[in-house]
């Protein structure tokens, strides 16, 4: 997992996206697109089960999950390949149920990219403009500049196997927007590239969204892609959304176990509310070894069994043992990974659960720091636990 | 072994590899290529009485002098002669007719084949294989047998009041073309169906996502991604339809001019050696070429 800080980074050109005014917190907003209660069963098995999601305007939203979680599953009913068994689909207002696949107002970048292998280019990209029957000159223009902002200029006459992997990706979303879908669909778009060209390309495909400004729904298994393209991301399991919220949200108020140890890194600390107040939790835990005062109520039966989640960079190590008798406890550390800027701690607690630690290296000199077999105390803040269900 | 070949390389530079070519290679040159020179070498001697059947190529008229006798008569013959002309163009037309109709008949077949269930598919290959388990000859007689005027299809159609006199199919070009195209239908679904289930049902799909409806999905993608399955069938249809002798005497009419029909006539009738000869490396020559476009384009396909 590479899910240390990956909600501190900066990412200039999101911003402009983020700090628009949220459709989906205001309640006048319409959503573009609805899900309603939505279900795919395949003989007994149930690959969407009951999801309903509001899908706005300009939003990047990304499904993310693991495989065989429905994500691919639910893209497919949207672009109208599989028949749902259950619920009702609506683009802009129009009911997706009786229209098929080829008139849909919907454009889709498959995973395998799906280039047409004895096309050129060129051909590839004017496809879908030649079924609706456009006049060439107007065609030969529109793939022209669209050629121009995937710059694929030179590689019109090439066909796809002449072509690299990135610009085979390039091919096949300027293929996707030619049509100029208020709807584009990303089955994992970069998932076929390296790490490199990743990381490149994500912002590219956030700068032509923009432009465009067209809607994106982006399949995607990976944590990392669905934080940085995302304007909110949807968590999905057994065919279940499991939450919906921005990358922010889903990393620092996860709901579920889930949730929480699918995005990132956490240490997870089984326990039993002993006090549940309006203000503040109090959990008896045997995993820490202690007690956990979380600063925010929840509702739970008494004596629930709940988890108090943590995130490894919000957790401090210390030589002396807190004022505070609890989110404490001592343990000897049996791992250090230096990264340059964190080290990670692997401290095993006298519980005997091994916790995971993050630690900024804000100084350059390492004496004094922690190592090998150091006891030390773990500890954290009361407002950085979150308690999560099962 | 490991030992006998480690001391072939050694000596002789053999490896492995040139063993496993040369025994195909030793086949060919043994039961294909020593024919051909032999058939070639007749087809430029001329006919005699006696055994064999023609002068020999060469002799030694004395002790030092080689008598060499190329004679080119029977090529110049069969383009001066209008039979053979005839007889090729009327060939080509019969293995052209046949391959098209094996082509429209063959893909809807190979496509539903390579669209079935995985379940399905191996028994429905088993199917198009299974006539082979038949000898060809018996499967042309059955042909006779559904086709004559008391045959079965007509006794069929005159019992259904549909017919009052049976139709006259037997020594029609229709039999015939029925004999060839059933024939030789597994040569053309075989190879096509080898490209059809190779493709990739996403291309399809990301088709009709851009707004083609399934059929013209089919033939933007499909059609033209399935090309070389059609080439490679049509060649296995058309090359031995051109040479077809048995299904055009036992099924046509007597005035089909078939080229295998002039040479058998040539070879047993008027123990013309030479001629068929050369009539047999006319009909190669004129194969051969299909066959090297066939292979220029595959050649260029796979280099583009």
């Amino acid at each position: 997992m590479t899910g240390i800080g990956i909600a501190e980074k900066t990412r200039p050109q999101m911003r402009r996206v983020r700090e628009r005014e949220a459709p989906w917190k205001n309640p006048e907003a319409t959503a573009y697109i609805r899900i309603e209660g939505i279900s795919k069963k395949f003989g007994d098995f149930t690959a969407v089960d009951d999801v309903t999601l509001d899908i706005y305007r300009g939003e990047i939203f990304c499904l993310l999950g693991g495989s065989g979680c429905g994500k691919t599953t639910l893209l497919r009913m949207l672009a109208g390949f599989e028949a749902p068994t259950g619920g009702r689909i609506c683009i802009d207002g129009h009911d997706m149920a009786d229209v098929p696949p080829f008139k849909r107002p919907v454009n889709m970048m498959f995973q395998s990219y799906a280039l047409f292998p004895h096309m050129t280019v060129e051909k590839n990209v004017a496809f879908g403009l030649k079924q609706e029957g456009m006049p060439r000159n107007e065609i030969a223009e529109r793939v022209g500049e669209m050629l121009a902002l995937v710059k694929l200029e030179e590689f019109a006459r090439r066909k796809p196997h002449q072509l690299s992997g990135g610009q085979r990706q390039r091919v096949a979303l300027a293929r996707s927007l030619i049509k100029r879908p208020k709807l584009l669909l990303l089955d994992e778009p970069l998932g076929a590239l390296d790490k490199r060209l990743r990381e490149h390309t994500q912002f590219e495909l956030v700068n032509i969204q923009e432009r465009l400004g067209v809607t994106f729904i982006v399949v995607t298994h990976d944590q990392e892609e669905a934080m940085t393209l995302a304007t909110r991301i949807g968590v999905m399991n057994h065919g279940r959304i499991v939450q919906v919220g921005t990358p922010h949200e889903i990393y620092e108020f996860p709901k579920t176990r889930f949730t929480a140890e699918f995005i990132g890194n956490v240490n997870m600390f089984e326990g039993r509310v002993i006090e549940d107040e309006p203000g503040h939790v109090l959990i008896e835990s045997a995993d820490l070894g202690g007690r956990i005062h979380v600063g925010h109520g929840i509702s739970s039966a008494p004596d629930a069994v709940v988890w108090a989640a943590v995130r490894p960079e919000k957790m401090i190590l210390a030589r002396e043992p807190p004022r505070e008798r609890f989110n404490a406890a001592p343990g000897t550390i049996r791992e250090v990974a230096y990264m340059g800027d964190v080290s990670i701690y692997v401290v095993q607690l006298d519980s005997g659960k091994a916790v995971r630690v993050t630690q900024p290296n804000t100084r350059r000199h390492a004496d004094g720091a922690f190592t090998w077999d150091d006891r030390a105390w773990v500890c954290w803040h009361e407002s950085s636990a979150v308690v999560v269900m099962e | 072994m490991v030992r006998t070949l480690r001391l072939l390389q050694r000596r002789f530079g053999i490896t492995g590899r040139h063993l496993v070519i040369a025994v195909p290679s030793v086949w060919l040159l043994l039961f294909f290529l020593i024919p051909f020179l032999i058939v070639l070498e007749i087809s430029f001697a001329h006919t005699r009485l006696g055994a064999p059947p023609y002068t020999p190529l060469w002799e030694w008229t004395s002790e030092h002098a080689l008598h060499l006798a190329l004679s080119a008569a029977n090529y110049l013959f069969i383009a001066r002669e209008s039979l053979y002309l005839d007889a090729f163009l009327s060939s080509i037309k019969v293995a052209f007719i046949s391959t098209f109709f094996c082509l429209l008949v063959a893909y809807p077949m190979a496509y539903g084949i390579a669209r079935s269930s995985a379940r399905w598919r191996n028994t429905l290959l088993l199917l198009v294989v299974l006539p082979f388990w038949t000898s060809f000859l018996v499967r042309v007689y059955a042909w006779i047998g559904l086709l004559r005027n008391n045959g079965l299809i007509n006794n069929v159609l005159m019992a259904l009041g549909l017919i009052h006199e049976p139709l006259v199919m037997m020594q029609t070009d229709f039999a015939m073309y029925i004999g060839i195209v059933y024939s030789y239908l597994p040569f053309m679904i075989l190879p096509l169906y080898s490209n059809l289930e190779k493709h990739d049902d996403t291309l399809l799909e990301a088709a009709v996502n851009l707004g083609a409806t399934p059929f013209k999905a089919f033939l933007q993608i499909t059609l033209p991604l399935s090309l070389p399955g059609m080439i490679a069938g049509s060649m296995l249809v058309f090359i031995p339809a051109v040479g077809e002798f048995v299904i055009p005497r036992l099924l046509g009419g007597n005035n089909t001019l078939m080229i295998g029909r002039v040479l058998w006539d040539e070879f047993f009738n008027n123990r013309n050696w030479p001629q068929a000869s050369a009539v047999a490396m006319t009909l190669l020559l004129v194969l051969v070429l299909p066959i090297m476009i066939f292979q220029r384009y595959q050649a260029r396909e796979a280099g583009a």
